[in-house]
């Protein structure tokens, strides 16, 4: 089990660097999904379902959600702004 | 106050708590280790109040003030994040359409998974003091199925299926209801948050006292509060747009 753990821990924070490094937020949101995922994994791992069914829930789909409209939010204002110019 | 000031009060702020942090994580058991007190006190003290859950009896029964605070927290930053999303004065709103064409397969795994999804936070929800889970997961579940239909391009039927002026009430109310719990126990034995009702069978469905109502009562603030604040994010993306100049009949009613 030690050796699962260690190999998630891993995984886990490989994931997170590349959330840090992805510089576009709409990209961003994708690798975070991702990442929210691995992280459910590791605490099923480590035997903490209710943890793991929060941490799917809100990272994995509400969080990355949230970002995305609020990109496309932005996308969308800065067009218009454009136009009226 | 000045620059310099506002510093050193942060140095010290963040010496003291890693100073307290750093006593905190030397004084833990060791990783997968035998010795764990915490464990062995919170699960005897479940097990005697027939709550199969320990993690629920903790956050619901043994710690239920702790969880008031967070449930109030969260009501409270839906609130405040409500409050920005509001549509400005140069905004107006405009019918959402059907918008981008959703592939076939989206369509027919939203299909299926929305009925699945909804019926798997119910079940979270309701067997929060027997399986693992509870009313925050349960509650973020149901929210996040519901929002399938957004995904599988059907956003007009998502409108009707959360009236936001009744999900922005049950999210008071569910967290009226939690304290209503705590100030019966108080008011029957004296104790905030008291477990106060029969504790029935470990691992019924009606066990575990006040743990199952609580739960629902979170599942309904969470799952309130999470619809709240993603129409928000929704409204903003979908359905408000930009107009240069505010509208001559609101300047009007202005007036």
């Amino acid at each position: 089990m030690i050796i699962v753990i260690m190999v998630l821990s891993t995984v886990v924070l490989i994931g997170a660097a590349v959330v840090v490094f992805t510089r576009t937020p709409a990209r961003q949101a994708v690798t975070l999904s991702v990442y929210g995922l691995l992280l459910t994994v590791l605490f099923v791992a480590l035997q903490a379902p209710d943890v793991a069914l929060s941490q799917l829930a809100v990272g994995t789909a509400v969080v990355p959600l949230m970002v995305m409209l609020a990109v496309r939010k932005v996308v969308a204002y800065r067009r218009t702004g454009r136009d009226d110019r | 106050m000045s620059r310099t000031v506002r510093m050193i009060m942060l140095a010290v702020g963040l010496l003291g708590a890693a100073g307290v942090l750093g006593a905190g994580v030397v004084g833990l058991p060791a990783f997968g280790g035998d010795r764990h007190p915490y464990r062995d006190l919170a699960v005897s003290a479940g097990l005697q109040r027939a709550t199969a859950n320990v993690v629920s009896s903790i956050n619901f029964d043994q710690r239920a003030l702790d969880t008031f605070g967070e449930e109030t927290i969260l009501v409270a930053s839906v609130a405040a994040v409500a409050a920005l999303l509001r549509p400005s004065r140069t905004e107006r709103r405009r019918r959402v359409g059907s918008g981008l064409p959703v592939l076939e397969s989206t369509r027919l795994l939203t299909v299926i998974f929305f009925p699945v999804t909804v019926l798997v936070g119910i079940d979270v929800v309701a067997h929060g003091a027997i399986t693992p889970g509870g009313g925050f997961q349960g509650g973020v579940v149901l929210a996040t199925g519901l929002h399938l239909l957004y995904v599988g391009g059907r956003y007009r039927l998502l409108e009707r299926l959360r009236p936001i002026r009744i999900f922005e009430i049950t999210e008071g109310v569910g967290l009226v209801i939690f304290i209503a719990i705590g100030l019966a126990g108080l008011a029957i034995a004296g104790q905030l948050f008291r477990n106060v009702l029969s504790y029935g069978q470990l691992a019924q469905l009606t066990s575990s006292g006040t743990v199952v109502l609580l739960s629902c009562a979170v599942g309904m603030a969470v799952v309130s509060s999470v619809v709240v604040l993603l129409a928000g994010f929704l409204e903003q993306a979908l359905a408000l747009v930009e107009v240069s100049e505010p509208d001559q009949s609101d300047e009007e009613a202005a007036r």
